[in-house]
């Protein structure tokens, strides 16, 4: 048994979408829908956790306390925490060390976001200092393109082809169509997915994960309180991986348009993007053959089959023949993004991550409706942060 | 009368336009290159007070991958109007061992290249204006 287990009392969401209201009203809709999925009044709540925002002013900024403040001052302590992508695992990483020290038995963690439409881009001004500002100057490198370079170095290396990629997409489309919370409840063909427009070849429109509304929710306890509430058998979070790359990181990523140098010191054994799950694993005492289904970060359809590689699913290179022998669809040996994915949702920040584990939950809890992977009991994240953030949670029953 | 051709950033190559290189920095303890030289740090864990030494890094290096933007890209990119697909190329240079991206030289078709096949640095203009034509590294496939 994993020694720095905590429970999830409760999860929840408010639908991802476009609707361009207020991010607090995401996060708050999210935080309501936990607890009483938790059957838990806010007051008793002794800690929030909050993923911040970039692009919603200085709320968005300090969003543990805009949260608490708008739920209703309970004088409990706060904290707010950004990391891009891999924002929702550290709030949440926040919330369980607190538990585990045993300074407080029950957390509020929460994350939302409104978007603007199309390319994430770079802060305003001459920033010739920041990366993600020379990115886009000197070279035009948005993240699509970023995610055309993966899904090349795919077709070249292990002979991918655009079937896949489309295969990828279409798979999530069918899983994520009956999904409440899902923004693009409509499935896809391969065909209508290779008949979209080129964005970053070899990826297209339909393959490039957009930018969402949304918001997401967990309550968190210690493993006492939550038998004292009832709730001894709730899913438990069995590890949270947030760690950063070993020196030297020679794989292109996002926003650095060069890698470090491997010419005096090796590089790792393990890569940055499959140490992220490896520690999950160490961490949980389980390894990839104990899942039962995988949510990871297909911000491309091409990605989603890396990310079968830097989980462990299979051998590099392998990825493909897991997608076309249907292991990675529900019902297969094992189902990636039951939830319809990013390819569904398109993109919360703060909030994916933790969405991530909200599906996990209702998936172990045996509540996916439609989408329902059979007799679940392990479950896995994964994801990526720019500027260095890994992000893995495992979820047991 | 012709364009000033000068750096669209200053400092980070040679304006050497028959065999350009790209300025780096190298940390002598660890044998670790830098590029861009963005903070005066070796960043090789337990090196952090390492003497850089400025270098010129190698011009030639295997291309990583490599994709083709069709969109405009937002500000701050000054995309040409009409709007112009471009090709981004990552390149590992082989005595640095570590992956420079830039965008494809003109003249070259992205069906041209492969994963694995010998690049070389150039320069090339990344916009004008009135006076100046702003110059950056773009990479080309050694045959072409």
């Amino acid at each position: 048994m994993a020694k720095n287990e905590v429970a999830i009392l409760g999860v929840g969401m408010h639908p991802w979408g476009k609707w361009g209201r207020n991010f607090v009203e995401y996060g708050v809709h999210a935080i309501q829908a936990a607890l009483k999925d938790a059957e838990l009044d806010w007051r008793k709540v002794e800690f929030i956790a909050g993923g911040d925002t970039m692009r919603n002013g200085y709320p968005g900024y300090v969003s543990g306390a805009t949260f608490a403040k708008a739920m209703g001052w309970t004088g409990i302590p706060v904290m707010s925490t950004y990391a891009a992508c891999a924002t929702g695992a550290q709030a949440m990483e926040a919330a369980r060390t607190r538990i585990l020290a045993g300074m407080c038995d029950v957390a509020v963690v929460a994350g939302a976001d409104t978007t603007p439409k199309g390319f994430l881009a770079p802060a305003k001004g001459e920033r010739v200092l920041d990366p993600d500002w020379l990115r886009f100057r000197l070279l035009g490198a948005t993240n699509p393109t970023y995610f055309g370079l993966y899904a090349r170095r795919r077709m070249d290396l292990y002979g991918a082809t655009e079937q896949d990629f489309a295969h990828v997409k279409a798979k999530n489309s069918r899983h994520g169509v009956s999904n409440p919370n899902a923004r693009y409840k409509k499935v896809f063909s391969e065909e209508e997915v290779l008949a979209s427009n080129m964005v970053a070849d070899p990826l297209r429109l339909l393959e490039i994960c957009a930018t969402s509304d949304g918001g997401a929710a967990v309550v968190l306890s210690s493993l006492d309180f939550a038998k004292r509430h009832g709730a001894g058998d709730a899913p438990r979070v069995a590890a949270i991986s947030t760690i950063t790359p070993t020196f030297p990181d020679t794989y292109i990523d996002m926003p650095a348009f060069s890698t470090d140098s491997a010419a005096g010191i090796p590089s790792p054994d393990r890569g940055f993007k499959d140490s992220i799950a490896h520690a999950a694993y160490e961490e949980a005492g389980l390894g990839p053959e104990d899942l039962d289904l995988a949510e990871v970060y297909d911000l491309s359809s091409a990605l989603e089959l890396d990310w079968y590689e830097n989980i462990g699913l299979c051998k590099p290179g392998e990825a493909e023949r897991l997608l076309r022998n249907g292991d990675t669809t529900i019902g297969g040996r094992i189902p990636v993004n039951a939830s319809g994915g990013l390819g569904c949702f398109g993109e919360a920040v703060p909030a994916q991550a933790i969405a991530q584990v909200c599906e996990l939950v209702w998936q172990l809890r045996g509540q996916a409706g439609e989408r329902q992977v059979a007799g679940a009991r392990v479950g896995i994240t994964a994801n990526q942060g720019l500027f260095g953030h890994g992000s893995s949670v495992i979820v047991t029953k | 009368m012709s364009k000033n051709r000068v750096p669209a950033i200053e400092g980070w190559f040679t304006l050497d336009e028959a065999s350009p290189q790209l300025l780096g920095l190298r940390d002598p303890g660890s044998g670790s290159y830098f590029f861009p030289k963005d903070v005066a740090v070796s960043h090789a864990p337990g090196y952090d007070d390492a003497e850089l030494e400025e270098v010129a890094l190698s011009r030639t290096g295997k291309l990583w991958s490599y994709t083709t933007n069709h969109y405009k890209p937002p500000e701050p990119y000054m995309a040409p109007d009409p709007f112009e697909p471009y090709t981004v190329a990552a390149v590992e240079l082989s005595q640095e061992r570590m992956v420079v991206m830039g965008q494809l030289a003109p003249g070259v078709s992205a069906e041209q290249l492969e994963v694995g096949m010998e690049m070389e640095l150039v320069l090339d203009t990344l916009y004008e204006d009135d006076e100046n034509e702003y110059v950056v590294w773009k990479w080309k496939p050694v045959a072409a």
